[in-house]
């Protein structure tokens, strides 16, 4: 398992790694917590001719709260520094929820919001929850910087609104302090992702809901909110029956993935348990 | 009184794993040594038309660009099988050439097309992809049972209905008889689905060649390095066997899959012969999915007839064995000889009968895996006595109960010839089982299930009981079911000047911790240190020819050899005592490492008589000097451990999914040498069968591509999926070798996929579902409950 040969670069600075891009004969590639691109490159999935390592990076490292009163984490920022961090567990715990719960403890320590963002792998856990925190992504590239809402910048398996050279910046979180929410996964058992993950972002008053947000990832070749089962839930009190017609009205029409290990209609029929039992977990009392 | 036999020491071998300085193969680097990538078939069946070497030889750092052509052009001969299984008609075997690297056709994906050396590994593998090969793709099968129909591609011309033997095992019209009076038969179809074995180190082999000595030294990761230099030797290369020598170092697991002769082994002798330098292959582990011998993969009809009261009174069962393209150097024997033999299980059932087609598909070769055979046979009995029992309404430990084969020790009672040619050797089946529903505390789970089925909550109980044939194997007996080797075992015993003592043995350690629990025994049997014991392995320069390490036979044979050894040192260094003492050897005594005149404080230590016996000035006169013993042991028969396993789940309905909630497990492995070990041994054993039983699956579609070829795919166990084990066992000697040993390697795997599967089907009772296929995946077991709905 050793990929083909490449020019290996460091970048100390964003400017740096775009000139390192923009110099690079062939295809580039930025190297972030590498579990994802290093993996592909050993299997010879992936071949770039450069890599430029934007570890070295400290100003893309950090999660605080902004003057506009988001929560800002750089592109560089740890799954476990997410699932760990206060700012995150107070104003938007969904995301934690869903880095907890991201491979294995070694992955977590090595990889990156941005890289995953970046990568856009159907079963990564962050999509869902991105989808439903309305999060917005910026990014720096050879034109200049670009700040895109997360639904734009998620477009299809493995493909993203990133223009060639452009680097991921910041991830902007709004404030849901008070918001209830949760993320429930269904692990594939040989690699871990999400065959169905399910994350879900609710403004109520005990039982009754104000605003709502459903998102899943997994399910199909991109991560997406699921609207027909907010809308059910949207300005009602929850109750049972009101959590069965959400399950019921979610996934309709979603063109789901399909292996040996889970059919579409195994995919979706989880997806609709999994909201089920998360809705009753949120609103148990 | 023993000072370390029957204690848990701690393994002497951990320090160096743990510390990092194991020495694998792939941590040897020669001076001048190249690099080997092997291109393999991403087709499992095609011609291949041409191969364009012309690009890739002249790539940088490449030495050498290799073909199967090149390698019989070099008179290097096919793959040998070591074990013929006849058809049942008395017609032989087919056995077709097994090529080292193909040559017109390729039949499996992953099967050697060329060879790569070059300065780096990177620049082989950068050059493989400059190779150009034309293939002509053709059909595939990849599954037994269609394998055998009309019309289905051949995998070997020379086979026809891609049969390489059929067999049977039992008396066909006793068990029709059986059948005719039985108050009802019982049946189900089984798949013991396709394992990779997945061993953590992959394979890996190094050939060096001294062409002024004209030796050759092959490096590899092998459970048998004799039996590897045999049949290099012998059938492949035509080698001289004494210019040869095979050293398998530290070996990072086997399972059986490190058992066999494989093809680069062949290519990296062949070319470091050919370009006088020492040549390296090591499996990248894509490359292990796809040529490391699989495991299992069988198709199973099971019959079991029976009275209304339980008791059993025939079996029938008919098995398609997928051998996958070639024989593998064991293959034919496990899904015969290894697995029918053991259908009479641990139950009196007075006629079995056992039918197997041995089938060729387009797919990697089919060999022992860790249980071989016996798993097979252990999950369709548990599987269909447990369906019996639910049928009847009787729990499944009275059926097993009723059932059982009354204790027998082998010494006061004979052993216990079973329908299927075995003859066991020691048992107390009822007794591991009743140790077993006391430590589970059984009837509490019972009254648990209840309870919890009342709330809509699944749980399920699965009993295993097993019985597996280890020791392999009693060389005539094995003889005469077509084995083409003896299974004896070997150790020479040196002890050195200064007391000290070293070990040569024939088995190979690769996870069983030989060099702790060997040098346990030889400690006390010469009242020494544990430390001044060496255990020494792996090297055929060093050991007397043995045949390693499977089947759980390193204790039972190779063990044994080393007490026979023991036994002739002890004999000699006692008339050297005699002589130093000044009186007859009848007036001493032995004890503690030192020979006592008895009745007298008079005394002489062991490292003394050994001084003396290197520095014979006051010896006895006509005694050889020095103190150095050798033994080959070949048992009289198998060796037949035993035991009851009971498994827990939790089965959640609504998504299919299964989660153990408690194992335990009362094995009986004969005496215990090291019950640490031995419990390692267990967990071990019981995560790989628990595996089978709920994740892995070597899945191929229908054009034989491998759809779970990395670990992506290919679920493992993984230690958050399991509880704490709760182990014991009881001891039933085996009567017929000097330790009293069964062996301990196996019984995990063999007992836990049926147990973990009948627990499934056990929590799934209210929803009428008879079976779940394995792995019992959650969309599996959610279709099985949507499928059993529907027909209620
Ligand atoms: C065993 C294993 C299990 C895993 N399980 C899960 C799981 O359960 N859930 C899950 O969500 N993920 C899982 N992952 C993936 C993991 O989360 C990766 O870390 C993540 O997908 C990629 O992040 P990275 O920092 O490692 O990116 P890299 O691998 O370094 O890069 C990935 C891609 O993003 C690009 N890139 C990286 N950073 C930037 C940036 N700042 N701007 C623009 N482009 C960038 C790279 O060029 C590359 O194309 C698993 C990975 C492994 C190895």
């Amino acid at each position: 398992m050793f990929p083909a040969s490449f020019d290996y670069r460091v970048a100390e600075s964003i400017d740096e790694a775009i000139s390192l891009y923009q110099s690079a004969d062939g295809e580039a590639r930025y190297l972030a917590g590498g579990h994802s691109l290093i993996p592909a490159m050993k299997l010879r999935l992936a071949r770039p001719s450069r890599l430029i390592d934007i570890r070295p990076i400290e100003q893309l490292r950090y999660i605080r709260v902004g003057d506009d009163g988001a929560v800002h984490i750089g592109s560089l920022t740890t799954h476990a520094e997410i699932a760990a961090s206060d700012v995150i567990a107070q104003h938007a715990p969904l995301l934690a929820q869903a880095a907890k719960v991201i491979g294995d403890v070694q992955v977590r320590n090595m990889g990156t919001i941005g890289g995953s963002l970046a990568h856009n792998d159907p079963g990564a856990d962050y999509p869902a929850a991105v989808l439903a925190l309305e999060a917005t992504i910026t990014v720096q590239g050879p034109n200049g910087t670009r700040r895109i809402a997360a639904a734009d910048f998620l477009k299809d398996m493995y493909e993203t609104a990133l223009e060639p050279g452009e680097i991921i910046v910041d991830v902007a979180v709004p404030s849901y302090s008070g918001w209830k929410s949760t993320y429930v996964k269904f692990f594939h058992p040989a690699s871990r992702y999400a065959v169905v993950g399910v994350a879900i972002l609710a403004n109520a008053d005990g039982n009754q809901v104000q605003d709502i947000r459903i998102a899943y990832n997994g399910v199909a070749s991109c991560a997406f909110r699921d609207t027909a089962a907010e809308n059910v839930l949207k300005g009602t009190t929850v109750t049972d029956t009101a959590i069965a017609e959400a399950a019921n009205a979610a996934l309709n029409g979603v063109d789901a993935l399909s292996d040996h290990f889970a059919s579409a209609e195994f995919r979706k029929h989880i997806g609709r348990v999994y909201l089920k039992r998360a809705l009753q977990g949120l609103f148990a009392g | 009184m023993t000072t370390y036999v029957g204690k848990p020491v701690r393994r002497v071998e951990d320090h160096r794993f743990i510390t990092g300085r194991g020495r694998y193969v792939d941590d040897i680097k020669l001076p001048g040594m190249v690099y080997a990538y092997i291109v393999r078939s991403p087709y499992a069946h095609a011609k291949i038309v041409s191969i364009d070497t012309s690009q890739a030889s002249t790539a940088p750092g490449v030495i050498a660009v290799l073909t199967g052509k090149d390698l019989e052009a070099d008179g290097i001969g096919g793959l040998p099988c070591g074990w013929q299984v006849n058809f049942r008609d008395g017609t032989q075997m087919k056995e077709p050439r097994h090529p080292v690297i193909a040559v017109d056709k390729v039949r499996h994906v992953g099967e050697p097309v060329a060879v790569i050396i070059a300065e780096t590994r990177e620049q082989a593998k950068d050059a493989a992809e400059l190779l150009t090969i034309e293939y002509e793709e053709l059909p595939a099968v990849v599954d037994p049972q269609k394998a055998v129909e009309d019309g289905a591609p051949l995998v070997h011309d020379d086979a026809p209905r891609n049969l390489a033997f059929d067999w049977e095992i039992g008396d066909k019209a006793k068990t029709e008889a059986a059948f005719q009076e039985a108050d009802r038969i019982v049946e189900l179809e089984l798949e013991n689905q396709r394992l990779v074995p997945n061993a953590i180190e992959p394979r890996a082999a190094i050939g060096d060649y001294n062409p002024g000595t004209d030796h050759t030294t092959l490096y590899t990761t092998s459970q048998n390095p004799h039996l590897i230099r045999l049949l290099l030797c012998a059938f492949v290369m035509g080698l001289p066997e004494h210019k040869v020598r095979v050293v398998s170092p530290d070996v990072g697991g086997g399972f059986g899959s490190k058992i066999f002769h494989y093809n680069e082994e062949v290519i990296v002798t062949w070319a470091a012969r050919k370009l006088k330098r020492p040549v390296k292959w090591t499996a990248e582990r894509s490359e292990s999915f796809v040529s490391d011998r699989h495991g299992r993969d069988h198709r199973t009809k099971v019959q079991l007839a029976l009275k209304n009261d339980g008791t059993f009174l025939g079996l029938k069962v008919q098995t398609y064995a997928n051998l996958g393209a070639y024989l593998s150097t064991f293959a034919p024997a496990i899904p015969t000889y290894l697995y029918g033999t053991l259908l009479q299980g641990v139950y009196t059932t007075p006629a079995i009968y056992c039918e197997v087609y041995g089938v060729f598909t387009h797919t990697v070769p089919v060999d022992a895996y860790r249980g071989a055979g016996r798993p097979e046979a252990t999950y369709l009995l548990e599987r269909i006595v447990d369906l019996a029992a639910r049928e009847l309404n009787m729990d499944p430990a009275d059926i097993r109960k009723k059932n059982f084969i009354p204790p027998f020790d082998g010494i006061e009672q004979p052993g216990y010839q079973t329908q299927v040619a075995l003859q066991y050797d020691s048992g107390n089946y009822e007794a591991a089982l009743n140790r077993l529903l006391e430590m589970a505390n059984y009837s509490e789970w019972r009254r648990k299930q209840q309870e919890l089925r009342s709330q809509g909550r699944y749980i399920g109980l699965g009993l295993a009981a097993y019985i597996e044939a280890c020791g392999i194997a009693p060389s005539a007996v094995v003889g005469a079911l077509g084995a083409r080797a003896g299974l004896y075992d070997s150790a020479t015993v040196r002890v050195h000047p200064t007391g000290k003592v070293s070990v040569y043995v024939g088995v190979h350690a690769h996870g069983q911790g030989h060099e702790t629990t060997f040098a346990q025994i030889v400690a006390d049997k010469l009242g020494i240190a544990l430390e001044d014991v060496e255990i020494v392995h792996g090297d055929t320069a060093e050991i007397p020819f043995g045949m390693g390490t499977y089947g759980s036979r390193s204790l039972a044979v190779g063990g044994s050899a080393m007490v026979r050894a023991l036994d002739k040192i002890l004999e000699k260094a006692t008339k050297i005592a005699a002589h130093l003492l000044e009186a007859p050897e009848s007036d001493l005594e032995f004890r503690e490492g030192k020979w006592y005149v008895k009745g007298t404080e008079k005394s002489i230590s062991f490292p003394e008589v050994a001084l003396a016996a290197y520095v014979p000035h006051n010896y006895p006169p006509d005694l050889e000097p020095g103190l150095e013993a050798e033994s080959f042991y070949d048992p009289k028969n198998f060796t037949f451990p035993f035991g009851a396993h009971l498994a827990v789940v939790e089965v959640d309905p609504e998504t299919g999914e299964v989660k153990l909630l408690d194992y335990y497990a009362v094995d009986d492995f004969g005496n215990v040498v090291n019950p640490l070990v031995v419990e390692g041994q267990v967990h071990g054993g019981i995560v790989q069968g628990v595996g089978q039983a709920l994740y892995e699956e070597a899945r191929y579609d229908e054009n034989g591509q491998l759809l779970t070829g990395t670990f992506l795919e290919y679920a493992m166990p993984r230690a958050d999926e399991f509880p704490m084990f709760k182990v014991d066992h009881t001891v039933t000697p085996c009567p017929h070798n000097p330790l009293g040993a069964k062996g301990a390697g196996e019984t995990g795997t063999i007992a836990a996929t049926a147990a973990v599967a009948n627990a499934v089907a056990d929590a799934l009772q209210p929803f009428g579902v008879k079976h779940v296929p394995m792995p019992m995946t959650p969309q599996r077991v959610w279709t099985a409950i949507q499928a059993s709905q529907q027909v209620s």
